[in-house]
């Protein structure tokens, strides 16, 4: 049997690992480092920024990336680029592959900056080509897709709609409409309250700029995608009448869901979906800390400050992470306010109909699953939630369509070759990182 | 529902429980079924589905044999989600001394009325293009198959259900005896029959049996249709499930209607927990490697795992229990209770309502363990 | 025009600028990444990697995902 070792596999050792190398992330690293520790920091993108500072950032957030990069980098943080993590071997040790080998990550005190991902609702519709997320079509308009002159309706709920919609005009696109679910009471309530947060109006008030000439739609929602090959057009709702609006893309996505598997793999307590954290940042597991969206959807600026609080909670610098509680219960303030504005009306669980896919990896109807009384059973017969992508797009869709709650997280913690399951692991040398 | 009496109350909701449920209200019996979770979920959820005969003694290959046909009249009736294919195994030999153990099994299934084909190394290429090269043959068995059992026992649940049979799900049973279950909650059923067919909880049920829990490991992938095309087992297989008291992993594959390959098997002592274990997983992994290579760079989309009932025979308990009237049993099978559930269904139900059973059946009662307790 | 990637895409070439993904290319080779179980046409939807709607074989190896893969020159890319 190879060792990893024998295989030519690498096996490195951290003072500190953090695992995501978005804004909470980057910053624990930095912050790590900076106090003189051996810092690892992986992520499975080839450059850093995590999800919302992506490649071709905007100017705002172009700043705050460059910055905490810069940092990471002055403080000699080890990046390894390309790396996913699959599998906790034995204790202290992370299993992660790149596209060609795979990798053991040993720590002493891990960090976890997971991110969090888009939630998807199903419609009838919604499988169609040219259907994607808010932040899905962003994504793929950053990789090279041509967006100019294209007609695009934004749909769903939560900050990023606006974001999107700002960002594909500003290449182009022609945003007929943004069909928002919330209710206009509550955004309203939102906008009075972000008077709080001086930097969010002045965000705010640019959105409003660079979308002139774009429709915004509360209480709306989609009902239809229609196409036969892909989309062509999308019926909405709005001020209880429908409308169909012919378009090329609909980028549709609500709000956002904590990407907390790989933290319950390794035993954190999770509760409402949310990892459970101590005033550090520090999980259940002595050794694991938590940072970012996996600990509550906050937005950049709460996971920044988090990400700072867990670097210094595992450096041992508790009085200096004490001096980040203020800024962080201000940053959560805003965080139950995006929570407690973008809530999904019970409409939604409404919208499929008895032959609209559930599970888009196995194509499971929702007649089939609505016999079901939990996730699991579900899973167990019509084989909802066993394709790959491990119901990170239909568990969220069926917790709020049935009540389900997900069931216990085993490895893989996302889909890994077999010769990386197949590593022995623990032959470890006591080697120092690069 | 306490008040109501039954002819027959069933406890245990995987496949074997639900065929004797089905098998039971079939024949007119009002039966209770009773599970602590749901249908399908324990040893029946992590078991590989195949439907296949196996030689390791005469009374397995009865009872193997005898169920395999009752699946055959059954498959025409089963629904798509059951999955059933008639894919076939190849007992794959890495050596000559392996290919002398497989024609020994093709003289055996031959005078026994059961098709099977010796394959050379360019057949069993031809049949099966991504083993490792320098194969020395194999056993092909074209009448086994595989099928998806939580679906099965699903369907064959239903099938109770539609002859009346009362399922009770979710709580789990406190005792049996004397004529009663008792129920965790409190409430109680009242039966002639109890069924014990709790698998790997059988024991707990009934103190004094001696089941003991062997855990298993499976790993599913991606879907790479048309990469192997039959059941693949390792003749070293045997040796796997032979052994007493070490883990041991054996290569044993199979190809999903979806295309995807279910990858086992293992086998543990006393390990209780269901976590998933890597260094199991990594041994039957690198074990399902050396046998086909091309498994290597495939996605892995889960692993799981489940504890099978193992008996010191190796062989089931199909009958009425020494220990009390009322209670029968039906479990302790091992890695075959796919395969077994009909028969096991068939055997225990002649046995409640005074038919004759259609194979010898001394092998199977509980009654014999005392006997076989000396020599264990 | 400068240095365009050029890949091919079941069999049709298709040029691209520099950093775009596979799956940028197969969408503007007007093709849907994969057909789904049940015969339907899949794309891209989360663009992040979680979703796999949009695997295909990138020369030979398959279940690629195309969302996280940039276009290199003379790729052969299949879709499933």
């Amino acid at each position: 049997m190879k060792t990893s070792r024998e295989a030519g596999h690498t096996t490195t050792r951290f003072e500190v690992l953090v695992v995501g190398g978005g804004p909470a992330g980057m910053a624990a690293a930095a912050r790590a480092a900076e106090c003189g520790l051996r810092v690892g920091l992986v992520d499975d993108n080839f450059r850093l920024g995590g999800q919302i500072w992506r490649s071709q950032p905007d100017a705002d957030s172009g700043a705050e990336a460059s910055k905490w990069a810069e940092r990471v980098f002055k403080a000699g943080v080890t990046v390894l680029y390309g790396l996913r993590v699959v599998d906790q071997p034995e204790a202290g040790i992370l299993l992660a592959e790149s596209s060609e080998r795979f990798s053991e990550l040993a720590y002493e005190k891990l960090v976890l900056a997971t991110g969090a991902r888009e939630r998807f609702l199903p419609f009838p519709g919604w499988t169609l080509p040219n259907v994607m997320g808010a932040g899905g079509l962003q994504a793929i308009v950053k990789s090279g897709l041509p967006i100019d002159g294209k007609r695009v309706v934004v749909a769903g709920t939560g900050p990023l709609l606006l974001a999107v919609a700002a960002y594909l005009r500003s290449h182009g696109a022609q945003v007929p409409l943004v069909c928002e679910q919330a209710t206009w009471g509550s955004l309203t309530r939102f906008g009075l309250a972000l008077s709080r947060w001086p930097a969010k109006v002045i965000q705010g008030l640019q959105l409003r700029r660079d979308l002139t000439g774009t429709r915004f739609a509360a209480n709306s929602w989609p009902l239809t995608a229609h196409g036969q090959q892909a989309l062509e057009s999308v019926t909405i709702t709005r001020a209880g009448r429908t409308e169909t609006i012919a378009c090329d893309y609909l980028a549709c996505g609500f709000h956002l869901v904590p990407n907390i598997e790989l933290p319950r793999l390794l035993g954190c307590t999770a509760t409402n979906g949310y990892v459970t954290v101590d005033d550090f940042q520090q999980t259940t597991i002595p050794s694991i800390f938590c940072a970012g969206e996996p600990t509550s959807i906050g937005g950049v600026e709460l996971a920044i400050i988090e990400g700072q609080i867990a670097g210094l909670a595992v450096a041992g610098r508790a009085a200096e992470a004490r001096l980040l509680f203020g800024k962080r219960e201000r940053a959560r303030r805003f965080a139950r306010l995006l929570d407690r504005t973008f809530q999904l009306r019970s409409e939604l669980s409404k919208l499929p109909s008895a032959e609209t896919i559930i599970c888009r990896c196995e194509d499971v109807l929702y007649s089939r699953l609505r016999k079901h009384t939990s996730w699991r059973a579900a899973k167990l017969h019509t084989r909802c939630g066993m394709g790959p992508c491990q119901g990170r797009v239909c568990g969220p869709a069926t917790q709020f369509l049935f009540n389900w709650n997900p069931d216990s997280v085993r490895p893989p913690v996302f889909p890994a070759r077999i010769e990386t399951m197949a590593a022995v692991t623990g032959q470890l040398e006591p080697s120092a990182a690069k | 529902m306490s008040k109501t009496v039954y002819d027959a109350i069933v406890v245990g909701t995987g496949i074997v429980g639900a065929a004797c449920a089905y098998e039971l209200s079939r024949r007119g019996l009002k039966v209770a079924v009773i599970g602590q979770d749901i249908v399908g979920s324990g040893a029946t959820a992590a078991g590989m589905g195949h439907i296949v005969v196996m030689d390791d003694s005469e009374a397995q290959f009865a009872l193997t044999r005898y169920s395999q046909q009752l699946w055959h009249q059954l498959r025409a009736e089963l629904p798509d989600d059951v999955e059933y294919e008639q894919c076939g195994t190849i007992w794959v030999a890495s050596d000559e001394e392996e290919m002398i153990e497989v024609r020994r099994k093709h003289t055996y299934y031959a005078d026994r009325g059961v098709p099977t084909e010796v394959l050379n190394p360019q057949q069993l290429r031809s049949l099966e293009p991504n083993l490792r090269p320098g194969m020395a043959g194999g056993l092909l068995v074209p009448q086994d198959g595989v099928l998806y059992p939580p679906c099965a026992a699903s369907c064959l649940m239903q099938r109770a259900q539609e002859r009346a049979a009362q399922l009770r799900l979710g709580v789990g049973v406190e005792a049996i005896g004397k004529d009663k279950a008792r129920l965790q909650d409190g409430s109680e059923f009242s039966a002639p029959v109890i069924v014990n067919a709790a698998g790997a909880s059988a024991a707990e049920l009934t103190p004094g049996l001696e089941i003991k829990k062997r855990k298993g490991h499976l790993v599913i992938t991606d879907r790479y249709p048309g990469f192997i095309r039959h059941q693949l087992v390792e003749l070293g297989y045997l040796k796997s499930a032979h052994s007493v008291s070490s883990d041991s992993v054996a290569f044993n594959v199979q190809p999903r209607r979806t295309g995807q390959i279910l990858i086992g098997s293992s086998r543990q002592y006393g390990a209780e927990h269901p976590q998933v274990d890597h260094s199991m997983v990594s041994r039957m992994l690198q074990r399902a490697q050396d046998y086909m290579p091309g498994l290597a760079h495939m996605s892995a989309v889960r692993t799981w795992t489940g504890f099978r009932a193992a008996t010191p025979d190796k062989l089931p308990l199909i009958g009425p229990w020494t220990g009390d009237k009322s209670i029968f049993l039906a479990t302790g099978h091992e890695g075959l209770g796919i395969t077994t559930s009909l028969g096991t269904a068939r055997i225990l139900a002649d046995q409640i309502t005074g038919s004759t059973p259609e194979i010898p059946i001394d092998a199977y009662l509980p009654s014999r363990a005392v006997k076989e307790h000396a020599h264990a | 025009m400068l240095s365009q990637v050029t890949l091919t895409v079941n069999g049709t070439q298709i040029a691209v600028p520099p950093g775009a993904t596979v799956a940028v290319a197969i969408m503007l080779a007007g093709q849907a990444c994969r057909t789904s179980v049940s015969g339907e046409p899949r794309g891209p939807l989360c663009g992040m990697g979680i979703c796999f709607e949009c695997r295909v074989a990138i020369d030979g190896k398959a279940h690629c995902r195309s969302c996280q893969v940039l276009c290199e020159e003379g790729m052969q890319v299949s879709t499933e």
